[in-house]
């Protein structure tokens, strides 16, 4: 079995983001990018799938600027074994990407897409239900336990009450959740080995698909500063602050 | 313009969650519906019918609704939409999970975890783990819409008096199929509603401290979240977490024990009333956003402060 797992680049994780000064979006010039958290989850979780022996091969996939190749490099020293780039602006939104993603489906035929359930840029947390709708496959979001035997997918879905198991059967769409296993790191030799494994880029043409944005970014701000706290020096202090200046108790 | 909200419920009770999605309907302004769909969820659909400012609950009572299986909801809502201009859910699991489906098969965007509506089409969301807030106007035909629940009060469950009208089942798609839930019980608050959290992160250092936590909340009437690094470490079940990727909270109090305060964390909280921090680490970033930062060691702090309330 094929496994796509598509890769985003992203603002990397530790990286206070700052608004551009003219409200257009955040400041990317310059600033450490990374591999979505979530989709090195979602690869770690396809090459585990491979090592086991129930998948044969892992399909990198990334739509975005010619960078995002530098992110698929890196699945593809992780351990997947090759990548497709498909050219497009860094602000696809998620309709598009699941557009995108159906047609490299229906040209790659992998039994499982893989997905982290959410980019840590823009928090849309929508495209991999998207694909599973526009594919008419069975979708399993918010992946924290993976099973697979023959077609048959077992899934343990983190919900806000707490712990959700549900059946299904492959071809299926996953998105993964924080738990499900904790990514590798590539090593050297690795890291090596990736330069020299076939990256294809795909156009939006070659996939027919319109990936102009539906949404208009009316303005990015600031989220308001939280005025300077104080400092208290004793439990006992704490309470009668509680109790008598933000009489919250 | 008619606004349709899909109802968060267990087939006993309506979620609070939908007051909030109902809040921004309001918000939008228009003729307000609620989708109640589920299994032997009759009670749900009268307490739906008396939500204030609801004009109609489309009941669809069916057995392939009784878990709110994605693949069965989608073509359910996809069979009564016609008409609507906006489609609401709240930004749960159980929002998020189902309405992306349904913006694709319509060919429409859709805008996620939305904290303000400034008219109807144009909403403020969160993006960057709440470091940056975007205004984005949508021109789609349908706008289908996640509600972040603390950003909007919740209308009263009562006062009003809509008609209920069944709507036909679509069927089981036979795509998923419910096992069970492992779902924490509690008689605290939920953490999502509750006035008061006191969450436990890292510098707990076990599960089994958690319990120093749960003898002040049980003190002041709080619900016990965590970090994420609590929850990774095993301290306490995934349902605890607050932040980025887990549940955002907006109590009166919040208070953070042994958390250190990245970035992730403070996105699900930084929009408490009042936010105390107790930690022994003073360079510890969530004394930039705590109105009260006491520095202290937790084990001696915590017993303290539950001794004083």
């Amino acid at each position: 079995m094929k496994i796509l797992v598509p890769v985003k680049r992203v603002i990397d994780y530790n990286v206070k983001v700052r608004v551009k000064a003219d409200q257009t979006g955040v400041e990317l010039a310059n600033v450490k990018m990374a591999m979505n958290p979530f989709d090195e989850i979602a690869v770690e979780q396809a090459i585990r799938l491979k090592e086991a022996g129930t998948a044969t091969e892992i399909v990198a996939v990334s739509i975005g600027p010619d960078q995002s190749q530098e992110t698929i490099r890196t699945a593809l020293a992780m351990g997947a074994d090759r990548g497709i780039h498909v050219p497009a602006s860094h602000d696809t939104e998620p309709l598009a990407v699941a557009k995108i993603l159906k047609a490299l489906v229906e040209k790659e035929a992998p039994g499982l897409v893989i997905l982290g359930k959410q980019a840590i840029d823009d928090d849309s947390n929508q495209t991999g239900q998207m694909l599973s709708a526009l594919l008419g496959w069975p979708q399993a979001t918010f992946a924290s336990g993976v099973e697979i035997a023959g077609d048959a997918l077992n899934v343990i879905r983190e919900v806000d009450g707490g712990l959700e198991h549900i059946s299904s059967k492959l071809p299926a769409v996953i998105t993964v959740d924080l738990r499900l296993n904790e990514p590798r790191y590539a090593s050297l030799p690795n890291i090596m080995k990736a330069k020299k494994k076939p990256l294809d880029q795909v156009s939006l043409d070659d996939l027919g698909v319109d990936a102009s944005q539906r949404l208009t970014v009316v303005k990015v701000e600031e989220p308001p500063a939280r005025e300077a706290g104080i400092t208290v020096a004793s439990v006992s202090e704490l309470v009668d602050k509680l109790k008598n200046e933000a009489k919250v108790i | 313009m008619s606004i349709l909200v899909l109802a968060e419920h267990d087939n006993n009770e309506l979620n609070p969650a939908t007051l909030n999605a109902v809040a921004a309907a309001a918000q939008i302004g228009g003729d307000i519906h609620i989708l109640v769909a589920g299994s032997g969820c009759g009670g749900v659909a009268d307490a739906a019918a008396k939500v204030a400012g609801v004009s109609k609950v489309l009941s669809a009572d069916s057995a392939e609704y009784a878990n709110g299986i994605a693949e069965n909801m989608i073509p359910l809502i996809m069979s009564v939409i016609d008409g609507y201009s906006h489609l609401l859910a709240p930004a749960t699991t159980y929002g998020k999970n189902i309405l992306p489906g349904v913006a694709a098969l319509k060919d429409v965007a859709q805008i996620s975890d939305i904290i303000r509506v400034d008219d109807a089409d144009t909403f403020q969301r969160p993006i960057y783990a709440g470091n940056a807030l975007a205004t984005v106007k949508s021109g789609e035909a349908l706008k289908v819409i996640t509600v972040r629940t603390t950003s909007f009060e919740a209308v009263a469950a009562d006062g009003g008096s809509a008609a209920v009208e069944a709507v036909g089942a679509t069927g089981d798609a036979g795509k998923t199929t419910f096992g069970k839930s492992e779902l924490s019980s509690s008689d605290r608050p939920e953490l999502t509603s509750a006035k008061i959290v006191i969450s436990g992160g890292r510098g707990m250092q076990d599960g089994s401290n958690f319990a120093m936590l749960e003898k002040v909340a049980d003190k002041l009437g709080a619900a016990v979240g965590a970090s994420r690094a609590a929850v990774d470490a095993g301290f306490v079940p995934n349902d605890y977490q607050v932040g980025q990727t887990g549940k955002v909270v907006a109590p009166d109090l919040y208070v953070a024990v042994g958390i250190s305060g990245a970035i992730q964390h403070l996105a699900g909280m930084k929009d408490s009333k009042v936010i105390v921090a107790i930690n022994k680490d003073e360079e510890a970033p969530i004394f930039q956003v705590a109105d009260y930062g006491l520095v202290d060691d937790l084990f001696s702090a915590v017993p303290q402060l539950e001794g004083e309330l």
